[in-house]
């Protein structure tokens, strides 16, 4: 089964595609909806196995691994493969040296008879699952010293060549993994943290209540209102500037202005490099308006949910020792601090936008990891989801 | 033989888009759609009606609705108000019972078309809801206690913004085509339609300023297919010569009625930076 093969390296390449889908695919071939061409089939297939176009770069990859070499060979080329055109093409392209070589091996005819041979063989193997002959050097010919694109093998059908292209281009390269961190994403992350509830003035009709209720009246109107639907979450935002966390003031930015807009009670605050026992609403005014943490611990209540934002990278003294701070002289260590709030807060996560990948070449990031009980997540869609998740346990 | 989608007058479908079409009529199942704003995915279903005569039942998502309004619905409040009124309709529930884009579909006498626009603007769990509606093309009426099943299988097209992810058990069944940026030889195409008397020239200069102001780095809103053809019916409208075009090179200056085509005051503001920025390193 050739297709089963083709399934198996479309899976391997890391789409995750099922038996509905396979089935799906045979179906489609038995109701001939795709004709004969590789482009159709190629097309038929991706639209089969493929849900997410940033997967298409990826399919087009496995597609061109797995048919490399098989679309520039017609299904009737071993019948009649056009000897004259082939024979002349190579002895145009063959130097003095190469013909001796040639004849050296047996000469023209020999030749051509094994390269018939070798491609019977390769389409055996090939139902086994390996590669037919192809651009990717497997080419019986390649022992003999001279390149077999020389021969163009089955170039003379320009129908195959324009269909190699359409994946050999790889059009959505760019669309693999990079999904963009707008804000509308941003906000759907943060969906995640909703929980709807009623709260406040009744000011909308309790329809189902209203039916239940003139029902029990007797079939006279009995109207019920209730309050409007809210998000009932409370968010503490702590937000890192300045220094080290200027690379990323655009996602931060963005992460901002959706968190604004999603959460109604959100209140938030800024530091910088790490909390320590004050912190400040306004950044023109840092020096003169400070709020001490252990404000903010009493006048919040420990149903606020706390998210950080910060990259935590700095000098691992300015996290465990007193006096650490870069700006100023701190009398108890950040460490002590953010140990404070923890302790008031459970919920908590520290959203880092530094990749992921680097968190483990600082040791100042370690710290905070541990001190935080390993709640820190990426400045990644997925990332954030992670911590919203979390949020919301 | 069974009907195949191969574009229409109006709408330029590239090779990949027809197949994907085909292989959702063929084999009955819905095919989704995703795309850049902008790129005729809301068109597509209209077309494809168009094309092969079929009526169209359209059911535009919104981040309230729910998979039961695409079914049926129960008004509840009519009813009980005609019950205060002693109205007589009031005894038959049916009276009371209205039906949704679903049902209207799998009832209608020729197969037709189902657009499910921008499916990802609902709740979470919407396409769940739907997954046994799509994949048997029937469902019960709790009220009536009747099962509406399809007589004929509508072809089912979905479009999605990608505002959120689509259950796994969703896509499953679902064909799916990505709808690309169409490139300057399909813009040309789908223009052609769209304004076919327009000039040669001003249609190449409009082009080559459409497709250069998209590589403006940092643009948050590139502009799409939608802008462009807006942003040509300005300029027909307007009377802009070729020259007019010509002169406005892109890096010295803004093109006439840009508004058209940057909708975001941000990428406006970026744009007018970077022509300044551009003018200033010519002076130098």
């Amino acid at each position: 089964m050739v297709l089963l093969d083709f399934f198996f390296r479309i899976r391997d390449a890391g789409i995750s595609v099922s038996v509905k889908e396979y089935l799906t695919l045979i179906e489609a071939l038995q109701h001939r909806v795709s004709g004969e061409s590789i482009d159709n089939f190629y097309y038929l297939s991706r639209a089969t196995f493929v849900k997410d176009e940033a997967l298409y770069d990826r399919f087009d990859r496995a597609f061109g691994d797995y048919f490399n070499g098989l679309e520039s060979l017609p299904d009737d080329f071993l019948k009649d493969i056009p000897e004259e055109w082939l024979k002349k093409q190579l002895e145009l392209s063959l130097s003095e040296e190469d013909k001796k070589l040639i004849e050296s091996l047996g000469g023209w005819e020999k030749l051509m008879e094994t390269f018939k041979e070798r491609l019977e063989e390769q389409q055996k193997r090939h139902q086994g699952g390996s590669k037919w002959i192809g651009t990717a050097g497997k080419s019986p010919f390649g022992a003999y010293g001279y390149n077999p694109e020389g021969i163009r093998v089955g170039q003379q059908g320009s129908r195959n060549r324009r269909a190699v292209k359409v994946w050999d281009k790889r059009e959505y390269r760019n669309l693999d993994d990079s999904i963009e961190l707008g804000t509308r994403n941003i906000k759907v992350a943060l969906k995640r943290l909703r929980k709807f509830a009623r709260e406040g003035a009744e000011e909308e009709l309790d329809l189902d209540g209203t039916i239940r209720s003139t029902a029990k009246n007797a079939g006279y109107l009995d109207l019920k209102m209730v309050p409007e639907r809210r998000n009932a979450i409370k968010v503490l935002l702590f937000f890192d500037i300045g220094g080290s966390m200027d690379d990323y003031v655009r996602s931060c930015e963005e992460l901002f202005s959706a968190a604004r807009t999603e959460f109604k009670h959100l209140e938030y605050f800024y530091f910088h490099n790490f909390i320590y026992e004050s912190v400040w609403k306004d950044n023109r005014r840092r020096n003169n308006e400070r709020i001490s943490i252990s404000q903010i611990l009493h006048k919040y209540a420990a149903d606020y949910k706390v998210i950080v934002v910060g990259d935590a990278t700095m000098s691992p003294y300015e996290i465990t020792y007193p006096g650490g701070s870069v700006e100023h002289f701190n009398e108890e260590s950040g460490a002590v601090w953010l140990k404070r709030v923890l302790n008031v807060y459970s919920k908590v996560a520290w959203i880092n936008p530094t990749p992921e990948a680097r968190w483990k070449y600082h040791e100042s990031i370690s710290i905070t990891r541990e001190l935080v009980d390993d709640r820190m997540f990426g400045l990644t869609l997925s990332g954030l989801e992670k911590a919203m998740k979390q949020l919301a346990k | 033989m069974v009907e195949r989608f191969s574009g229409t007058r109006d709408y330029v479908a590239g090779e990949d888009l027809m197949m994907a079409v085909n292989a959702a009529i063929a084999l009955q199942r819905p095919l989704l759609i995703k795309g850049e704003p902008g790129t005729g995915k809301t068109m597509l279903a209209m077309e494809v009606a168009n094309a092969l005569a079929r009526p169209l039942f359209q059911w535009h998502i919104k981040s309230t609705s729910k998979a039961q309004q695409g079914l049926y619905e129960y008004d509840a409040v009519s009813r009980l108000r005609d019950s205060q009124l002693g109205d007589e309709s009031v005894k038959d529930i049916k009276n009371y019972i209205m039906k949704g884009p679903l049902w209207e579909s799998f009832q209608a006498e020729t197969p037709s078309v189902v657009l499910i626009d921008e499916i990802d603007k609902a709740d979470i769990e919407f396409p769940n809801d739907l997954l046994r509606e799509l994949d048997r093309m029937e469902f019960f009426v709790y009220e009536t206690k009747e099962l509406i099943s399809a007589e004929h299988r509508p072809l089912i097209i979905i479009t999605s913004n990608n505002e959120k992810d689509l259950p796994d058990a969703f896509l499953r069944r679902c064909f799916f085509h990505y709808i690309q940026f169409p490139d300057k030889e399909t813009m040309t195409q789908i223009v052609d339609v769209h304004f076919p008397d327009i000039k040669k020239q001003l249609l190449q200069q409009a082009l080559e300023i459409f497709f250069d102001l998209r590589e403006t780095p940092g643009l948050k809103k590139k502009p799409s297919t939608s802008e462009l053809l807006d942003w040509l019916k300005l300029l027909l409208a307007e009377d802009i010569s070729v020259e007019a075009l010509q002169t406005s090179d892109q890096r010295k200056s803004i093109p006439p009625l840009a508004g058209a085509l940057l909708k975001n005051e941000q990428d406006v503001h970026l744009f007018e930076r970077l022509i300044f920025l551009n003018k200033r390193s010519e002076r130098t």
